[in-house]
């Protein structure tokens, strides 16, 4: 669609087989189911969603660390699915990803100053003379002594760690960034902190983000857009100031509603959450979300709402948005 | 208490490896030089282990024999190390055809005792020390691929392999740089242990005939001649026996002190 995308997902499908016990039934567990988003150059892009709905498997996926099963990314108009090995390792040097636990990222037998010597070396970013000096300059842009070289990670607390996961993956001067649960794991403060160090390379570097999370502090404070994603598949997207604010699909409503809000005078949880996520190897027929839904129609358990765009920029599946289904009823839900 | 353990069998096997080295020097006689007017003698000032049926001084002998046990265990176990530990990583990363492959072979050689594998091999390569030296390797290669593969498995799925993936290293580099230097001390253990079974199985096949031939002294075969006396004349197999115990005995001290250590979830069990 637009010109300006850095990163385009198109369809993006990957199944996992699943079989329950010895003999058990085998079983298809679709984690992605058909997302397709894009990324501006420059942009934070969020992507939201419960644990087990997928979006850490769309993280992996669109940098091939999981092969997907079928649909496309684009990267600045280059096929990342149909790369060959050698043209996905050049492609790699533009898309880099932080992980959440910053106690598994790091090898814990390398010291931090190989370890981000390393990318330099196998991609020859500089001469070999010049290797301690940008490993140095890296420590420092991520706000750590350059002297953190000599030692080993786990001399290190997380959010050190989690900072020298960083430096790595700018090692490579990469301009797109996949930043998978980056904060989860860290404590609320460190969170802040790495947060502002994220929007800081940011500005400074002009980089993009895929930033995942179940976080919609975090989302709010850092994506300018995003998507809620829910069995698989995305079922709202748009500016994320918008989505928070008035949320078109009722379980972006139910998310927000189960979100703690800073400001003690806001009236809490008018939706309850309800239910649990249901089994990804069953899906329910229809909506994915109807069981669960306050506002669910007899039509919601028959046909999948497709993505339709109600207002500019912002999409949602649901059929509460759909004025074919609900004739002259379209609300604000 | 590993570290101590450790400690104690690694100083003796070390003060092995040194007499062994240095045999000629701390030797008292000429390990194959027969004096049949003293044979079968007891110990004594001047043959501190006796002499066995053809006068051979039982203490030079058990020197020079270290020598063989120690060089048929530490490079057959070398090269199991070496091949199996790669066989194990390139399962266990690569996972589908390549793993099925390697857990098969693996099977089938670990469904044979190593002792009858040693002598089947043996029996049709011929009493050589290279061919002893390739049977006792093929013998212990799926106890390191084994080792080896289940780690693997695991941290295939850990964040830093991904990363390593994501930051377009080659699939050796990532094995070689990344998964072996985390795999590294479990080997280290099993190669220290399966040390001790090897020198073993050394001994056995010499003890059957099936070692490095005569008149190249060899503890196992050393027991094998001194059985026909052994009622008249004991020390002729007990000395070399104590010896192969003592250092059989020093390995397994070194190997489970060293597991103890890279694997604290073992400690005080037994």
């Amino acid at each position: 669609m637009s010109d300006d995308a850095i990163l385009k997902v198109t369809q993006l499908r990957k199944t996992f087989d699943s079989r329950s016990g010895f003999l058990g039934r085998k079983a298809k567990v679709h984690a992605l189911d058909g997302i397709s988003f894009e990324v501006k150059a420059g942009e934070a892009y969020g992507l939201v969603g419960e644990s087990g709905c997928g979006k850490s498997t769309a993280g992996r996926a669109l940098l091939r660390l999981i092969e997907p099963d079928s649909g496309e990314v684009e990267f600045k108009g280059q096929s990342v699915t149909s790369a060959s090995k050698r043209h996905l390792r050049e492609l790699r040097r533009h898309i880099q990803i932080i992980f959440q636990d910053p106690y598994a990222s790091l090898n814990p037998k390398q010291l931090v100053g190989d370890l981000l010597a390393e990318p330099l070396k196998v991609h020859k970013i500089v001469t070999d003379a010049e290797i301690p000096e940008r490993v140095a300059s890296l420590l420092t842009s991520v706000g750590l002594p350059a002297e953190a070289a000599t030692k080993y990670p786990h001399e290190f607390s997380g959010g050190q760690r989690q900072r020298i996961g960083i430096a790595r993956a700018l090692a490579l001067e990469s301009e797109f960034i996949v930043a998978d649960e980056a904060v989860s794991a860290l404590d609320v403060s460190i969170q802040a902190q790495i947060l502002l160090l994220l929007q800081k390379l940011q500005a400074e570097r002009n980089l993009s983000f895929l930033f995942i999370t179940h976080d919609l502090g975090v989302l709010r404070y850092f994506c300018q857009r995003g998507s809620v994603m829910y069995l698989g598949r995305l079922v709202e997207s748009g500016p994320t100031r918008d989505m928070l604010d008035r949320p078109l699909h009722p379980y972006t409503r139910m998310l927000r509603e189960a979100s703690p809000s800073p400001d003690p005078k806001t009236a809490r949880a008018t939706v309850k959450v309800a239910g649990e996520v249901p089994s990804p190897l069953d899906p329910p027929q229809g909506c994915h979300f109807h069981p669960r839904c306050p506002k669910a129609m007899p039509h919601c358990r028959e046909v999948y709402p497709e993505m339709r765009e109600v207002e500019p920029g912002r999409h949602v599946a649901c059929h509460l948005h759909d004025p074919s289904v609900m004739g002259e009823q379209v609300e604000g839900v | 208490m590993g570290n101590t353990n450790s400690l104690i069998g690694m100083s003796v096997f070390l003060l092995i490896v040194i007499a062994a080295l240095l045999a000629p020097i701390f030797a008292t006689h000429d390990p194959v030089q027969q004096n049949i007017l003293f044979r079968l003698q007891g110990p004594s000032a001047e043959h501190w282990m006796g002499t066995d049926a053809v006068g051979r001084d039982i203490y030079s002998r058990i020197l020079y024999g270290a020598r063989i046990s120690l060089i048929i265990g530490l490079v057959s176990v070398g090269l199991a190390m070496i091949v199996g530990t790669a066989m194990g990583v390139l399962a266990g990363y690569y996972g589908g055809k390549i793993d099925q492959l390697v857990t098969q072979i693996t099977d089938v050689l670990l469904a044979f005792p190593s002792l009858i594998l040693g002598l089947m091999i043996v029996a049709i390569l011929g009493p050589t020390m290279p061919n002893l030296i390739i049977a006792i390797a093929l013998t212990t290669v799926p106890q390191f691929a084994r080792v080896a593969r289940a780690p693997t498995l695991s941290l295939r799925e850990r964040d830093f392999i991904q990363a390593g993936r994501a930051l377009g290293y080659s699939d050796l580099r990532i094995m070689y740089r990344h998964v072996l230097p985390n795999i590294f001390p479990e080997v280290l253990v099993m190669g220290s242990l399966w040390l001790a079974t090897a020198i073993r199985v050394e001994a056995s096949l010499a003890f059957i005939g099936l070692g490095v031939r005569p008149p190249t002294p060899t503890w196992g075969g050393m027991i094998r001649d001194g059985f026909k006396n052994i009622l008249d004349s004991p020390w002729l197999a007990i000395f070399p026996s104590l010896a192969i115990l003592i250092l059989v005995f020093a390995l397994n001290m070194l190997g489970d002190g060293l597991r103890d250590t890279v694997d604290p979830r073992l400690k005080g069990e037994k």
